[in-house]
C-alpha cells in the first residue's frame, strides 16, 4: 500500500478539463517529482490532493484511506502538508504566528516547541526574523517560511509547489538541500518543479505531466538520460 | 533589505504612538467644542454605530460580502429586546431595585445576543453559504433581499409604527459633575459597548478561533491548508457580528426608548460608512469610524446644521477615501513581496 496514491484523477476548472486522468504514487520515505511546463496541471494536481479542488472522478488514497471527498482541513489532519504555489504566507502576521498557524491542529506543548526548534535549525534566517511581519520579508525568506509552516503540521507527506520560483540560484541550492534534509528525517515529498534539472537531481522517481496527463514515469536517473526529457525540460 | 526593515519598524512605532495621541487629542477637542452634554451624547451614539460597524467589517473581512441585512439584524434585535423585557423578564419600565436591575440587564443582554447570534448564523446558512462559489454580485443581491425580508417580517408581526421599548435602566439617575448633570444610563451604555469591543479584540488577538478568523480573512486557501475549517470559521464570524448587533439593539432600546421596522436602514448605512472610514476588514478601524461619525453628526446638530448631518458625514468619507483609499486604519502591507 502506497502512502499516497492517485488513480485516474480528473479535475475541472469550470469547463476546462485540467487533469485528464492523472495516476501517481508516493511511497513512504520517497522524494517524487512532478515535472511539466506551464499549465500542464502540476499545481492542480497538488490542489486536488489537498482538497482545494475537487476531483470529478478517480480516487485519491492516503495510507489506503480514500480522501477525495474529505474536506481540506481534515486532509491536513490526516498528514498532508502543502506549501502552495506563490508561498501564500500570512503577510500581516509575524514569522512566529505563521509557524503557530502551521501547528493549528496540534495541542500546544513540548512537542510543538521542539518542532519550532527544528524549523529554526533548518532555517536560521527565520529565527532572526521571528517577530517580523511575514509580508516584509524577501521572496526567499517567505519560501522558507511557507515550507517551515507546512512542516509544523508534522506531515507524513509534504507537497511542495515550485519552491525555487523567483529565487536566486544560490538560494535554490539551499532550498533543495533542505528538502533532502527534510526527507532524510522521514517525511515523503511530492515536489512540483519547473527547474527539472534540480528536481531530477534530488528525487527518487519522477512523473512528466503534459496537458493534464502523465506521459512518462521512471527513475530520476533514467528520466534525466531520456532524450525526450533532455530536449523538452533540461534544455540540452 | 535591512534598511527597509528598519523603516517598517520605525513606521510601526510611530503609528502605535500616533493613534492613541490622535484619539485623545480629538476627544479633548470635541469636549471643548461641544460641551459635556453633547460630548456624552456623541459617545453614546458612537458606541451604537461602532457595535454595528464591527459586524459589517468582520463579515466583509472574511468573505468580502457587504452584508446589507446587518442593519436590519440590529433592528430586529431592538424588537427581540422588547420581547425579552416584557415576556421573559416581565418588566415594562424602569427598575429601581439595584439587584433586580443587574439581573434583568444581564439576562436582557445575554438572551438578545444569543438569539441574534443564532439568527445571523441561520441567515448565513440559508442565504449566503449556498452562494459561496457564486459571483460576488449574487450574495450581495441576496443580502439586500434578506434586508427586506427582515423588515417585512417585523412590519407584518408588529406593525409599521414607532414602538416603545421598556427602558429598564432608570433614566432619572444622574450625578452632577461640576455644572453638568451626568445620567448613569449614558455611562452604562458607553461602558458596556466599550467592554464588548475590548473582549472582541482580545478574542480575535488571543484565541485560536480568533486567529483562524484572521488567517481566513487574509488567505482562505492557505488557511484551510493549516487545518482551519473555513465554513465553521465563517459561521462563527456571523455569530459574533450578529451578537454584537444584538447588543447594539439592546443599547439603542435602553437609551432611546423606541424603535421601528425601518430603523436598520439609516443606522446600518451609517455603521457601514463607519466600517469603510476606519478601513473595512479592520475591527479597531470600525470602532474608530463609528465614534468619528457620531461626533460629526452631533457637532453638526450642535451648531444648527442638524439636517446637514448626513451630508457632512458622507462628504468627509469621500475626502478621507480620496487621500486614504484603504480607510483610516486600513492595511498597507503588500500581499506579495
Amino acid at each position: 500500500m502506497s502512502l499516497l496514491e492517485l488513480k485516474d484523477v480528473h479535475t475541472y476548472y469550470g469547463a476546462v478539463h485540467a487533469l485528464r486522468g492523472v495516476s501517481l504514487k508516493v511511497e513512504e520515505g520517497e522524494i517524487v517529482t512532478l515535472i511539466g511546463s506551464n499549465g500542464a496541471g502540476k499545481t492542480t494536481t497538488l490542489r486536488t490532493i489537498s482538497g482545494l479542488e475537487r476531483a470529478r472522478s478517480g480516487s485519491i488514497t492516503l495510507n489506503g484511506k480514500s480522501i477525495e471527498h474529505t474536506a481540506p482541513h481534515e486532509i491536513v489532519r490526516l498528514g498532508v502538508g502543502h506549501s502552495p504555489e506563490g508561498r501564500r504566507v500570512f503577510t500581516r502576521m509575524s514569522v512566529r504566528e505563521n509557524l503557530e498557524m502551521g501547528a493549528f491542529l496540534r495541542k500546544p506543548g513540548a512537542e510543538v516547541q521542539a518542532d519550532f526548534k527544528k524549523v529554526f535549525d533548518l532555517f536560521p534566517r527565520l529565527k532572526e526574523r521571528e517577530f517580523q511581519a511575514a509580508g516584509t520579508m524577501s521572496g526567499g525568506e517567505q519560501q522558507m517560511l511557507a515550507i517551515g509552516r507546512a512542516l509544523m503540521g508534522q506531515p507524513k507527506v509534504l507537497l511542495l509547489d515550485e519552491p525555487s520560483m523567483g529565487l536566486a540560484p544560490i538560494l535554490v541550492e539551499q532550498i533543495f538541500d533542505i528538502i533532502k534534509e527534510i526527507n532524510s528525517r522521514g517525511t515523503a515529498v511530492l515536489l512540483v518543479e519547473q527547474n527539472a534539472m534540480m528536481a531530477l537531481g534530488i528525487a527518487n522517481r519522477g512523473y512528466i505531466l503534459q496537458i493534464g496527463e502523465v506521459t512518462l514515469e521512471d527513475d530520476c536517473k533514467k528520466l534525466a538520460n531520456n532524450p525526450k526529457v533532455k530536449e523538452a525540460y533540461l534544455g540540452v | 533589505m535591512a534598511a527597509a526593515t528598519g523603516a517598517v519598524r520605525t513606521e510601526r512605532v510611530r503609528s502605535q504612538l500616533f493613534l492613541p495621541a490622535a484619539i485623545t487629542g480629538f476627544l479633548a477637542l470635541m469636549l471643548g467644542i461641544l460641551g459635556f452634554d453633547q460630548f456624552l451624547n456623541a459617545m453614546t451614539l458612537g458606541a451604537i454605530y461602532a457595535l454595528i460597524a464591527l459586524g459589517y467589517t468582520m463579515v466583509y473581512g472574511i468573505i468580502e460580502l457587504i452584508n446589507f441585512a446587518h442593519g436590519d439584524v440590529f433592528m430586529v434585535a431592538t424588537f427581540v429586546s422588547i420581547g425579552v423585557s416584557t415576556t421573559i423578564l416581565g418588566q415594562s419600565g424602569a427598575i429601581t431595585d439595584i439587584p433586580t436591575l443587574v439581573v434583568s440587564l444581564v439576562l436582557l443582554f445575554l438572551i438578545t445576543i444569543v438569539v441574534m447570534a443564532l439568527v445571523g448564523a441561520l441567515i448565513e446558512r440559508l442565504a449566503y453559504k449556498p452562494l459561496r462559489q457564486a459571483p460576488k454580485l449574487a450574495p450581495l443581491i441576496t443580502a439586500i433581499g434578506v434586508s427586506f425580508i427582515l423588515q417585512n417580517i417585523i412590519q407584518f408581526f408588529v406593525g409599521p409604527y414607532i414602538t416603545n421599548v421598556p427602558q429598564l435602566f432608570p433614566t432619572q439617575w444622574v450625578f452632577t459633575l461640576g455644572e453638568s448633570r451626568v445620567p448613569f444610563l449614558n455611562l452604562f451604555v458607553i461602558g458596556s459597548a466599550i467592554t464588548l469591543m475590548l473582549v472582541l479584540q482580545l478574542f480575535i488577538a488571543r484565541t485560536k478561533t480568533g486567529r483562524a478568523m484572521r488567517t481566513t480573512a487574509m488567505d482562505r486557501d492557505a488557511s484551510s491548508l493549516m487545518g482551519v475549517d473555513i465554513n465553521r470559521t465563517i459561521m462563527i464570524t456571523f455569530l459574533i457580528g450578529s451578537g454584537l448587533a444584538g447588543a447594539a439593539g439592546v443599547i439603542h432600546g435602553l437609551y432611546y426608548g423606541n424603535t421601528t421596522f425601518t430603523l436598520g436602514f439609516q443606522s446600518g448605512l451609517k455603521a457601514f460608512t463607519a466600517a469603510v472610514l476606519g478601513g473595512i476588514g479592520n475591527t479597531a478601524g470600525a470602532a474608530l469610524g463609528g465614534f468619528l461619525i457620531a461626533f460629526i453628526e452631533v457637532a453638526a446638530a450642535a451648531f444648527g446644521f442638524g439636517r446637514w448631518g448626513s451630508a457632512i458625514v458622507f462628504s468627509l468619507l469621500v475626502i478621507i477615501l480620496v487621500f486614504r483609499p484603504t480607510g483610516l486604519l486600513g492595511s498597507h502591507t503588500g500581499d506579495r513581496a
